[in-house]
């Protein structure tokens, strides 16, 4: 165990504890954006910044990804950390000026507007902020890797192989659950699953219950379970409330 | 000339090197008569491949094979005066050699002992020249230890390395030295890596040699991108077998068996050379399995970078060597616990590498009384932009910038004046006149806002704008931005366009301070050394330039004459005699003449501002408001 503290408060951590899991269990709030529980941490977002001092130097740190250690000061609303992260708002209004999360979140920031917003940007603009969570579950919980973030900086955007190809997705909406502004959406209508991501939309037809006649399930995602838990796609030839009545 | 000797092959021991150079030694004799010609990439460019040939034409047409050989060698640093040639032993240094001027040079210089007078260095504003390569100012200030080879081998042979005192310092590590005391010499001389980061390189070595795991990484960074610096490429294609030699001591001293070299794929030289390199050590024993019978083993891989600066970052270039996106990673855990496929991983830059030779060879204490109190030896810059003696040049650390720029750059060109220096690549920041008596070192740059980067250095002079700097710098770095982190990739892009609108005359009141707090989120919140940095060149510009930032917002006035949406060019009638040549330059007619010997007229409404009058004006009769 280590000891460490965060404003002020004494803590006693795990090692491999990052400040962010010590801070949120001992109830302070750090705000975050691309951080999920079942995925990696990336530390692309910026917003989950701290102060931390360590040998007498100060510095800022994105909190998912920074190990505690013995004797670590760690402030969490610091007005560097606050200025910091309310220009890193103001950037991510200013790229998705539509967006209501990112506003929503901005707001609980205390901020309201974007110095940076030209006015010529508006509504051009789609709801991605980048943050790459949705690559990241495709490739690590779900391990299609269907979609993922291509070209560099400024050109930077989430998009499938060639922009096109669905051959890889299995149509299990992941992307679109994890996304935190909604920039990805998916949509079930009788026969068929659509899933719109920034660079393009596909559907996958569902799967046809063979007793009752209901379409639950994308098709490819069922031979994908079926797959990786070596089971017969037989299995998978009723929807759920059938196989409960079976 | 190629050294015939007896020994061919793999070498077993220390002493069957020391044989075999005291061979090379014999057959080339104590001091040579030979012409060096510079094939360094500048000089390449000016014709040095086809100088040497012509040279060795000349040489065997006379039948003089064995009285003088010819070596192609690599850089000499003084680019601005090339392809360069230098008569060894005396050190004659002939400039601006063309293969016409080499059947003088050998009847003259080598068959007579006369020198060329026409191909000498001339002093600038005199008509004294200089004969020895020593006596021209250019070097005269320099201190060439890592270069000191340079000049004098051929980088292809083994034998020429060898020659020239190679290998030594790998020997004396290995069979006289531990891992450990290669540590702390190294670590006593006060090394700091040369990349950018400047942190010591002894510390690093150490941290890496106590991490847990039998399996670590040693990688040679020679991914240069910074605009205008081209030392690690000089470095690579001048010295190759130096940078080995380098290695292997590194890699002793960590404990690591395998190694990799990234160098950009834009230097076909310097990987064509080192691959040779690795070749021919390996087949001589000097790298490899069982380096020269110590039982110590150590391979090198090259590894070519697809051109992303980004990708010179550590962490996102060991991405890259894993076959992953070059994309940086927080380094929260150092990449000396956990860098290439998670191991224990030293990553040092050319220049550092290079540098251990000497230290090993002369000792730490001798090393560390070069240099300043926290920065010690040399280090290379390239020195370019508005100086008259562009080139790379080697200096002692604490040398002022004025030094720099008029000693060794000769001062500005045209006799213009000084404005700026920049340092440190596109991340370091342009410093003023006022800074010109600054002992160059990693702490007191650092201090002035700016930093030693890899060593670029960019001479600016009046006609540069400020303002203008600062936009292409940022526009560089938002091009090459990987785009993973919001400050990096979404606060250059703003910064840019805060840039642009001040440049293009439409700056607002406040803009001076958005963009200070885009270089503190940028500074302190970026994830790499890329964003962290790339605020530097404009902060330091507001810090020493606010006044000019000032006139383009609230006069809406570019001080330099730079910005076109903000100045004009108007015709001086008093200095005009008609002469019409500016008619004649401008592309779209805007110029027109009243009649015979009358000033002419400039019509603004058609005017591009493209600066073609100004440049074919000799008289003083356009200007730029």
């Amino acid at each position: 165990m280590v000891k460490l503290t965060i404003n002020g408060r004494e803590f006693q951590a795990e090692p491999c504890d990052t400040v962010l899991t010590v801070a949120t269990r001992g109830g302070i709030n750090i705000p975050t954006l691309c951080h999920s529980e079942s995925i990696h941490d990336y530390g692309a977002c910026r917003v989950c910044l701290v102060e931390v001092e360590r040998r007498g130097r100060k510095r800022l740190v994105t909190s998912c990804l920074y190990p505690v250690e013995e004797g670590l000061k760690v402030t969490t609303d610091s007005d560097k950390v606050k200025r910091v992260r309310s220009t890193v708002m103001e950037l991510l209004i200013a790229r998705c000026p539509e967006s209501i999360d990112v506003k929503e979140m901005a707001k609980k920031l205390g901020v309201t507007e974007s110095r940076f917003v030209a006015e010529d940007e508006k509504s051009s603009k789609d709801n991605c902020v980048l943050c790459g969570m949705c690559a990241r579950v495709c490739s690590e919980v779900v391990g299609a890797s269907a979609i993922s973030l291509v070209n560099r900086g400024t050109e930077r955007e989430v998009a499938l192989p060639f922009y096109d190809d669905t051959g890889a997705c299995i149509a299990c909406g992941s992307c679109a659950y994890i996304c935190p502004t909604g920039a990805i959406t998916l949509v079930d209508t009788a026969t068929k699953r659509i899933i719109s991501w920034p660079k393009g939309t596909a559907d996958f037809p569902l799967k046809a219950c063979t007793s009752c006649g209901i379409h639950f399930a994308p098709v490819k995602q069922l031979e994908y379970m079926a797959a990786t838990a070596h089971l017969s796609p037989s299995e998978f030839e009723l929807c759920p409330d059938c196989r409960k009545m079976e | 000339m190629a050294v015939q000797t007896t020994k061919q092959g793999r070498l077993n021991s220390a002493a069957e090197l020391e044989t075999l150079r005291q061979e090379i030694k014999s057959a080339t004799g104590e001091n040579p008569r030979l012409i060096t010609i510079c094939c360094g990439t500048g000089c390449l460019a000016y014709g040095g491949a086809k100088l040497a040939q012509a040279f060795r034409d000349e040489i065997e047409t006379r039948g003089l094979q064995d009285k003088v050989g010819v070596k192609t060698t690599g850089c000499h640093g003084f680019c601005e005066r090339g392809p360069l040639v230098v008569i060894r032993p005396e050190n004659i240094l002939y400039q601006r050699v063309k293969p016409e001027d080499v059947g003088d040079v050998i009847s003259d210089t080598i068959e007579q002992g006369k020198v060329v007078e026409r191909l000498l260095y001339t002093l600038p504003g005199t008509k004294e020249r200089v004969t020895y390569e020593h006596d021209v100012p250019f070097y005269k200030k320099q201190m060439r230890l890592v270069f000191g080879a340079n000049g004098y081998i051929d980088p292809t042979l083994i034998e020429d390395y060898i020659g020239v005192g190679g290998y030594t310092a790998m020997v004396k590590a290995l069979f006289s030295m531990t891992p450990d005391e290669v540590v702390s010499e190294v670590k006593r001389s006060g090394l700091r890596g040369r990349g950018g980061g400047g942190f010591s390189a002894g510390a690093k070595w150490e941290s890496t040699r106590e991490a847990h795991g039998g399996l670590k990484y040693l990688i040679c960074n020679c991914d240069e991108g910074d605009p205008g610096a081209f030392m690690d490429r000089s470095l690579m294609e001048g010295n190759p077998f130096g940078i080995l030699e380098g290695m292997v001591i590194a890699a002793y001293a960590i404990g690591c068996h395998e190694g990799y070299i990234y160098i950009r794929h834009e230097y076909p030289v310097a990987v064509k050379h080192a691959e040779m390199a690795i070749a021919k050590a390996e087949a001589m024993g000097l790298l490899g399995d069982n380096i020269l019978g110590s039982g110590f083993s150590f391979k090198i891989k090259i590894n070519r970078g697809g051109g992303a600066f980004v990708c010179g970052e550590s962490t996102a270039l060991m991405a890259s060597v894993e076959g992953r996106i070059g994309e940086p990673r927080a380094k929260y855990i150092h990449t000396s616990e956990k860098g290439l496929w998670d191991r224990p991983t030293v990553l040092n830059n050319v220049e550092t590498l290079a540098n251990v030779p000497l230290i090993i060879n002369r000792g730490a204490q001798w090393y560390s009384s070069i240099g300043t109190a926290n920065s010690k030896g040399t280090k290379i810059f390239s020195l370019v932009g508005k100086v008259n003696n562009t080139g790379l040049i080697e200096v002692p650390m604490g040398i002022t910038l004025r030094e720099i720029i008029y000693d060794i750059g000769g001062g500005i060109l045209k006799n213009k004046k000084f404005k700026a220096v920049q340092t440190g690549g596109p991340s370091g920041g342009c410093l003023p006149a006022e800074m010109l008596d600054l002992a160059v070192d990693f702490d007191e740059l650092s201090r002035a806002g700016s930093m030693m980067g890899s060593g670029a250095m960019i001479v600016m002079d009046e006609d540069n704008c400020m303002v203008d700097i600062a936009r292409y710098f940022v526009s560089f770095l938002e091009g090459e931005s990987c785009g993973k982190c919001v400050p990096c990739r979404e606060g250059l892009k703003r910064m840019n366009q805060i840039l642009e609108r001040i440049t293009n005359g439409n700056g607002r009141d406040g803009d001076i301070e958005l963009l200070e707090d885009l270089s503190e989120t940028l500074t302190w919140g970026a994830l790499c050394g890329l964003g962290g940095g790339a605020a530097n060149p404009v902060m330091s510009t507001i810090r020493y330039f606010r006044d000019e930032y000032e006139a383009h917002i609230k006069e809406k006035r570019c001080p330099a004459g730079v910005c076109k949406p903000l100045i004009t060019y108007n015709i001086v009638e008093a200095n005009c005699p008609g002469c019409n040549l500016c008619i004649k330059a401008c592309p779209v007619n805007a110029i027109t003449s009243p009649g015979k010997k009358m000033p002419v007229i400039l019509d603004q409404s058609k005017c591009t501002k493209c600066g073609a009058c100004y440049d074919v004006c000799r008289l003083n009769a356009v200007e730029v408001r």
